[in-house]
C-alpha cells in the first residue's frame, strides 16, 4: 500500500487519475486470469458440446426431458365412480390407499413414521396424489379383520386432495353378493391368483370394470376366460404392473424405437431378494382363526381342497394351488416391462428350472427359478432368473450388437466395444464404451426413503413410484387413475387384457415348463401352450 | 493492513496471490460446472452425512425444498468466491466463506476410521482429505491477505479510505 500512499492525491479526492500506474497494475493485474480461464471454459464447453451432438444426432433421441407420458388423468374426473374392493390383504390396502383410501391405523404409523425420520415420504406420496373423485362403496374380504379395516379405510377423512370423509363401505360376504349389489361401478380384486378368472368374468357379465391383479390368472384355460369375457362384455381392464407407469420405462421404449442398440439378441431380467418377506414369509394374524376366516371361500376354486391352515391363508403365495410363485407375482412383472418396452407378445417356447433350495418350510412352489424363453421370429432370446435367497442387484439389461441398456428406476445406455455402427464414433474417441453414453435420472433432485428390502427391491425396478415433471407420484396411484380414466373418457388402459393375455400365458409356459420337466411352446394357430 | 512497511516479500506475495488464483480458479469452475449440469445435485453428497449434524444434513437431502435452495446456494456461492479470489474483490470476505464452504463439506464426508461412504474417492484418504488441504489452504490465505495488495480491493478500499478520511488511512 505504500506505492498507493505515495501516489495518493489531496485528501478526499476521488479520482482515478490520482492511482498510479503501478497501483491500477496491481489492482488489475489478476484479471487476465479471467480471460484464460473463461478461454479454456470455452473451449471445454464446444468440445463437450460437439462430442454431445455428434452422439445425440446418432441416436436421435433426446438426452432429457421427461419421455412422453400421457397425463394419468388427462381430463377433470367428472363422474363419481362407486369402487368396491374384493380381497384387502396387503396389495388390497395398498391399491385402495393409493386410489384415496388409507386405512386408519395406516395414517397413524406414517404420522409416526414420518416424526422419526423425516425422509419418510409415504405420508406426503399419500396426501399429495389427486382426488380421483371416487367412492369406495364395498368390501368383500373372507378374513373379518380385513374386512372391518377395509370400511374404516373407506370412511377415513385424511384423504388426498382435501377430499371429505364418505360414508362407510358395506361389505359382502360373498363376492357375488358384491357385484350384484347394484352399489359398484368398478372392482379392485386383489384376491389370490385362483380366484382372478372367476370373479373377473363374473364382473365383466354384469357390466362393472375390473383392475385386477397380476398374475392375471392361475392357468392357461382362465386366461382365455378373462380375455373372452373382458372382449365381449367391453368392459374397462386394467392389469396391475405399475410398471406401465414408469417415466424410464416408457424412456426406454424411445431408445428401442431408435434403434440405438442395434439387433438386440439378449433380454436377461432378474429377480433377487434375500428376506422371509420378500420370499412370502408374511406374518400370520393373531386374530386369523376358523371363526373369523371363510375358509371354504378362501379355497372355492383351488386344485386341491385341504384342512383349515393359517399359513396357506396367510402366505398363500408358497403354494400352486393358489398361485404360480415366482413366475406369476414377479416374472410377470419382470416380463410385462420387457412386453412394454420391446412388444414382444408371446414367445415360441419356453425352457423353465429351479428349486425349492433355500426356503424348506413346506411351500411346492421353487424359490430359484429360470426361465429362458426363444422368440425366433424376433431373433432373440428373454431370459429371467431369479433367486429369493440373494439380494445382488442384477437389474434388466436389454444387449444389443451395438449397445446395452439397463433399465430400472432410471435407465442407461452403454456401446458396445465391438459395435459395428459405433465404431468410428468409438475410434474417434466420441463414445467411450466403458461408461454410459446416454442416462436418463428420471426424477426430483434428492434422495427418496424406501424402508425396507422389498421396498428397494421394487424401486429399483421403478414398481414403486415414478416421477411426473419432478413430483414423486405413487406408480400404482398412476395405474388406478389411468383405468378410471378410461372408465370415464373412454380408450384404452395401458395394461389391458390383450397385455394380460400374453402376460398370464407367458408365465403359464414357465409354470408348465417347470412342472412338467420339459420344454413347452405356444401354438398360435390354436392359442395353446402345447 | 500490516502497517507502513511492506508485509511481504515479493516471493511471499507471489506464492500468495498463486495460491489464491488457484484456489479461485477451482472453486470458480465447481460451481460453473455444477451451473451448466441438469443433473448435479448435492443431496447425494449430503445424503452420505454420517458425523456431526448427520440428522439435519439427511432431512435436508431428501426435501426437494431444501434441496433446491442449497444447490443454488452451492452453485452461486461457489461461483462468488471463485471469483472473489481470482480478481481480488472482497477478497477477505470470499476467503472465510470459502473457508466455511469448505469446512461444511467436510463435516458431511470426513475419512474417518469406521466411518464408510457409498460414495467413491479418486484416492486414499485417512482423516486428511484434499477437502481439508484446501481449507488449510484458504485459512492461510484468511491469515495472510493480499487481495489489497494484488487486485481490486486496492481500487475498491483506497477509494473509499480517500473519500471517507485523509491519508495515511491504510493500518
Amino acid at each position: 500500500m505504500t506505492d498507493e500512499q505515495k501516489t495518493t492525491g489531496t485528501p478526499g479526492s476521488e479520482h482515478w487519475s490520482t492511482i498510479s500506474r503501478r497501483g491500477w497494475v496491481k489492482a488489475l493485474i489478476s484479471i487476465p486470469v479471467l480471460g484464460v480461464f473463461f478461454y479454456n471454459y470455452f473451449r471445454k464447453r464446444a468440445a463437450d458440446e460437439a462430442k454431445r451432438q455428434a452422439v445425440m444426432s446418432e441416436l436421435g433421441v433426446a438426452e432429457s426431458g421427461p419421455a412422453i407420458i400421457a397425463n394419468a388423468v388427462s381430463q377433470p374426473p367428472s363422474r363419481r365412480i362407486r369402487v368396491g374392493i374384493i380381497g384387502y390383504g396387503g396389495e388390497g390396502e395398498s391399491l385402495v390407499r393409493h386410489a384415496g383410501f388409507a386405512a386408519p391405523d395406516w395414517i397413524e404409523q406414517a404420522r409416526k413414521n414420518v416424526a422419526e425420520n423425516p425422509r419418510d415420504k409415504q405420508l406426503e406420496t399419500y396426501l399429495g396424489q389427486d382426488d380421483l373423485n371416487i367412492a369406495l362403496t364395498a368390501v368383500c374380504d373372507v378374513f373379518d379383520v380385513r374386512a372391518e379395516r377395509a370400511i374404516a379405510a373407506s370412511r377415513i377423512d385424511v384423504r388426498p386432495g382435501g377430499g371429505g370423509a364418505n360414508p362407510p363401505a358395506k361389505r359382502y360376504r360373498r363376492y357375488t353378493d358384491l357385484l350384484e349389489s347394484g352399489d359398484v361401478d368398478a372392482v379392485i380384486i386383489a384376491t389370490p391368483d385362483h380366484w382372478h378368472s372367476r370373479m373377473t368374468v363374473d364382473a365383466a357379465n354384469a357390466g362393472i370394470h375390473v383392475y385386477c391383479e397380476k398374475c392375471m390368472t392361475r392357468t392357461e384355460d382362465e386366461a382365455h376366460a378373462v380375455h373372452r369375457a373382458v372382449k365381449d362384455t367391453g368392459i374397462v381392464f386394467q392389469l396391475g404392473h405399475q410398471n406401465r407407469q414408469s417415466e424410464a420405462h416408457n424412456k426406454a421404449r424411445e431408445v428401442i424405437a431408435a434403434n440405438i442398440l442395434g439387433p438386440i439378441t439378449l433380454v436377461e431380467s432378474t429377480t433377487n431378494r434375500n428376506s422371509p418377506w420378500g420370499a412370502w414369509v408374511w406374518d400370520i394374524h393373531e386374530q386369523g382363526n376358523p371363526q373369523t376366516i371363510d375358509w371354504d371361500q378362501f379355497e372355492g376354486p383351488a386344485p386341491n381342497k385341504v384342512p383349515f391352515s393359517l399359513e396357506r391363508f396367510f402366505r398363500w403365495r408358497c403354494w400352486f394351488d393358489y398361485g404360480t410363485g415366482l413366475s406369476g407375482d414377479l416374472l410377470s412383472h419382470e416380463y410385462d416391462g420387457v412386453n412394454q418396452i420391446l412388444q414382444l407378445g408371446i414367445p415360441a417356447s419356453c425352457v423353465a428350472s429351479g428349486g425349492i433350495y433355500y426356503f424348506k418350510d413346506g411351500r411346492d412352489v421353487p424359490d430359484t427359478f429360470q426361465a429362458v424363453y426363444e422368440y425366433p421370429d424376433r431373433d432373440l432370446t428373454f431370459v429371467y432368473s431369479a433367486t429369493l435367497a440373494n439380494g445382488r442387484d442384477r437389474g434388466l439389461v436389454f444387449m444389443g450388437h451395438d449397445a446395452s441398456m439397463q433399465v430400472g428406476g432410471s435407465l442407461s445406455v452403454q456401446a458396445d466395444y465391438e459395435s459395428t455402427r459405433y465404431e468410428q464414433k468409438i475410434k474417434d474417441g466420441l463414445i467411450d464404451p466403458s461408461q454410459a453414453m446416454f442416462t436418463y435420472r428420471p426424477g426430483f433432485k434428492g434422495i427418496d426413503a424406501v424402508t425396507s428390502a422389498t421396498e428397494r427391491y421394487f424401486a429399483s425396478r421403478g414398481l414403486l413410484y415414478t416421477y411426473r415433471g419432478g413430483r414423486r407420484m405413487s406408480a400404482y396411484h398412476l395405474l388406478i387413475a389411468e383405468w378410471l380414466d378410461v372408465i370415464r373418457n373412454g380408450g384404452e388402459t395401458s395394461c389391458n387384457v390383450d397385455r394380460g393375455f400374453e402376460e398370464a400365458i407367458t408365465c403359464h409356459m414357465a409354470t408348465r415348463s417347470y412342472r412338467e420337466h420339459r420344454r413347452v411352446t405356444w401354438d398360435p394357430a390354436t392359442r395353446r401352450i402345447v | 493492513m500490516h502497517g507502513t512497511a511492506k508485509p511481504y516479500t515479493g516471493l511471499q506475495l507471489g506464492a500468495l496471490v498463486t495460491l489464491r488464483l488457484l484456489i479461485g480458479w477451482h472453486f470458480f469452475y465447481e460451481g460453473l460446472a455444477k451451473l451448466v449440469n441438469p443433473y448435479w445435485t448435492s443431496a447425494e453428497y449430503i445424503d452420505q452425512a454420517s458425523w456431526l449434524f448427520s440428522g439435519v444434513f439427511k432431512s435436508i437431502a431428501a426435501s426437494p425444498g431444501a434441496v433446491t435452495f442449497v444447490d443454488a446456494l452451492n452453485v452461486w456461492g461457489l461461483m462468488a468466491i471463485g471469483l472473489g479470489l481470482i480478481v481480488g474483490l472482497l477478497t477477505r470476505a470470499a476467503t472465510a466463506s470459502g473457508l466455511v464452504v469448505l469446512l461444511l463439506y467436510y463435516i458431511v464426508a470426513p475419512p474417518f476410521v469406521a466411518l464408510a461412504y457409498a460414495m467413491p474417492t479418486e484416492g486414499s484418504y485417512l482423516v486428511v482429505n484434499k477437502v481439508l488441504i484446501e481449507a488449510a489452504a484458504m485459512f492461510v490465505l484468511l491469515v495472510f491477505p493480499t487481495g489489497r495488495l494484488v487486485g481490486l480491493d486496492g481500487l475498491v478500499f483506497r477509494k473509499r479510505q480517500a473519500g471517507d478520511a485523509p491519508a495515511p488511512a491504510q493500518a
